[in-house]
């Protein structure tokens, strides 16, 4: 059952659900932060409108750093701006923002103390065409590890803008991922978000468990409770995967982990409370990033089987997105045969 | 040109402060003495003379802000901190120390006065011309405030520097004014065999900034130089403070292994009596 107090798009299901990009949101939200707060600059490093840091830019000029191609000087630049009192947003590629210039980060920001916000654009294997060396599949990794640095990877352009709005606001270094292709929008402007608060999108294991002598999904009924815990563009996958599986006779919790540091850790321990088994997804490698952040979490406090989507330790390659998630086996069809496979167990 | 009465106050200061280089470094049992003895006299002027700052209010909005790029050679920037009335003495015997705001590179969370917390080379330009940008855009030309960058010469070899400098060339920051100590040692030797930089001058030129050389021992000639920077407009400044690694310590002067090793107990005291006897 989709969460009814969450105001989700009612159409988050059908065939011609809105999309927009990730980055989209994150441009129309640094628009709004720098309107709430004049401390709001922006630097970019030469791909200004590609990030959508442009209407910012435009609307803002005075308060816009164009850094040409320089990733490490952009990241200490922004150390020194924020030292003297400002809030800046520095955007790039995550290959580069985040990946090239992750000392820099560190060090500079990090180790500093400094609020600045990083936006990792066209991240995940989604960025498809561009190839292996376009697709950060390791920054949620770089960026989580990292003390003080929140992570924040939005399942919508919605989401994006909220958060960047959000992180305007907090204390800490923050990192921000983004994608730039057409994403479904899940949810509305009235959803409500928060940093370091897990929603819970779908939960009808109360249903299921209420039914008597329902037919179970699988010769082992006992196992027939799984959580799908999905950020970012993967969010969408899970919603129709953890859909499909309550179809069979699943109880299924899925839900959008939009933070992954710091963790929202009642809400996910109270989930996995009720569920036999934890499936994470992300457009990420498995190591490191969201899968790698609720293993942690949960072999601390209340060890669960678990299955990770996301790239298993390969670099990404040319092709659609729709072409890679299948290779990668990272589609909607691998979260419900991971549940199935577990279930049969 | 200094008074007679100000330069002797100066050199006083300066052998002071080598002289608790050489203790701190010694008591720490590691550390950068080369590049520490070798910037004595550029962080004395600075800090006794130079910068607009509050010592007993460190975090005082109007101040000059003084970034060390090349953390290392912290010992001679907590001495002279130290010297300036930022703290006791005494906390200097702490370097390199389990709970000493003294780390054995400088961190900006621990102790008041330190801008940028730094070590990793080629990041304080950055950093610095971020904060001189920040000034700008708040109060345009008229803050009054400069940032002043301190850079080794090895730290050059660092991509990121050219980054900064490029960056600044083209923002044409007045307010910011780098100082590169040109010593000639690295870790791994002398800079002119590791990595060769000249022609230096004409690079940093060619980025479009002001550049003097200067002799990084002589007060005179480092005030006028600073001075002169402050009012170039439209560019910021260099200054290449050709230093001598080691000065004052006629055994260790020039010779790149003293660039990251600290004197044993015996040497300390045979530096010390050469400090006493010279000054």
């Amino acid at each position: 059952m989709l969460n009814k107090h969450l105001n989700l798009n009612p159409k988050l299901f059908d065939s011609d659900v809105e999309q927009a990009p990730l980055r989209d949101g994150f441009g129309k939200g640094l628009v709004k932060a720098a309107e709430i707060n004049e401390k709001v600059v922006g630097l970019c490093a030469d791909v200004t409108e590609s990030v959508r840091m442009h209407w910012f830019a435009q609307k803002f000029p005075d308060r816009f750093i164009q850094t040409g191609v320089t990733e490490q000087h952009m990241a200490s630049c922004a150390s020194g701006i924020a030292a003297m009192g400002k809030i800046p947003f520095i955007s790039s590629y995550a290959m580069f923002n985040g990946g090239r210039n992750w000392e820099q980060i560190r060090t500079t920001i990090c180790y500093n103390d400094v609020p600045v916000k990083i936006a990792g654009s066209h991240s995940g294997l989604s960025v498809g065409p561009d190839g292996g060396t376009h697709q950060a599949l390791e920054d949620m990794a770089l960026m989580r590890v990292i003390p003080r640095m929140e992570v924040v990877a939005p399942c919508d352009a919605l989401e994006a803008e909220k958060a960047t709005v959000a992180i305007a606001n907090t204390k800490n270094p923050s990192y921000l991922r983004l994608a730039r292709e057409q994403t479904p929008v899940i949810t509305t402007a009235d959803t409500p978000f928060e940093i370091g608060k897990s929603v819970i999108l779908w939960d009808n294991t109360a249903q299921v468990d209420c039914i008597e002598n329902r037919k179970p999904p699988t010769k082992n009924s006992r196992n027939s409770r799984v959580a799908i815990i999905a950020c970012g563009t993967m969010v969408h996958k899970a919603l129709v995967a953890g859909r499909e599986l309550a179809s069979r006779g699943f109880g299924v919790i899925v839900v959008n982990n939009h933070t992954i540091k710091p963790l929202d850790k009642s809400t996910l321990l109270n989930v996995a409370s009720k569920v036999d088994f934890v499936i994470t997804a992300e457009s990420h490698q498995i190591y490191g990033g969201l899968g790698g952040a609720i293993a942690e979490l949960l072999s601390e406090n209340m060890p669960k089987r678990m299955a990770f989507i996301g790239v298993r330790d390969k670099f990404g390659q040319s092709g659609t997105g729709e072409e890679l998630f299948k290779h990668y086996k990272m589609t909607h069809v691998d979260m419900v045969n991971a549940a199935i496979t577990f279930a049969e167990g | 040109m200094l008074s007679e009465a100000v330069r002797e106050i100066l050199k006083h200061k300066a052998n002071e402060i080598r002289k608790d280089v050489v203790r701190m470094l010694a008591i720490a049992g590691s550390g950068h003495t080369a590049g520490s003895l070798g910037m004595a006299d550029v962080f004395t002027l600075l800090y006794f003379y130079i910068l607009k700052h509050k010592p007993e209010k460190p975090n005082w909005e109007g101040r000059d802000r003084l970034i060390l790029s090349n953390g290392h050679i912290c010992p001679v920037l907590y001495a002279t901190m130290a010297h300036a009335g930022y703290f006791d003495i005494e906390e200097l015997w702490t370097l390199r120390k389990f709970g000493s705001r003294l780390q054995g590179h400088p961190h900006r969370e621990f102790l008041p006065g330190i801008e940028t917390s730094s070590g990793p080379l080629g990041s304080g330009l950055s950093q610095a011309l971020g904060m001189a940008i920040a000034d700008r855009m708040d109060f345009g030309n008229q803050s009054g405030r400069f940032f002043y960058c301190i850079m080794g010469d090895g730290e050059l070899n660092e991509g990121q520097v050219w980054e900064a400098v490029l960056h600044a060339g083209k923002e044409k920051l007045h307010n910011l004014i780098a100082i590169i100590d040109r010593n000639d040692i690295q870790i791994d030797g002398y800079t002119h065999e590791v990595m060769p930089l000249e022609p230096l001058k004409d690079k940093w030129e060619s980025f479009n900034w002001h550049v003097q050389e200067v002799d990084g021992h002589d007060f005179d000639a480092l005030h006028g130089a600073i001075d002169l920077a402050k009012n170039v407009n439209n560019k910021p400044s260099v200054l290449i403070a050709v230093t001598v690694p080691g000065k004052g310590v006629k055994e260790i002067e020039r010779k790149p292994e003293w660039h990251g090793k600290p004197p044993n107990k015996e040497e300390a005291r045979r530096f010390l009596m050469e400090l006493e006897k010279d000054f």
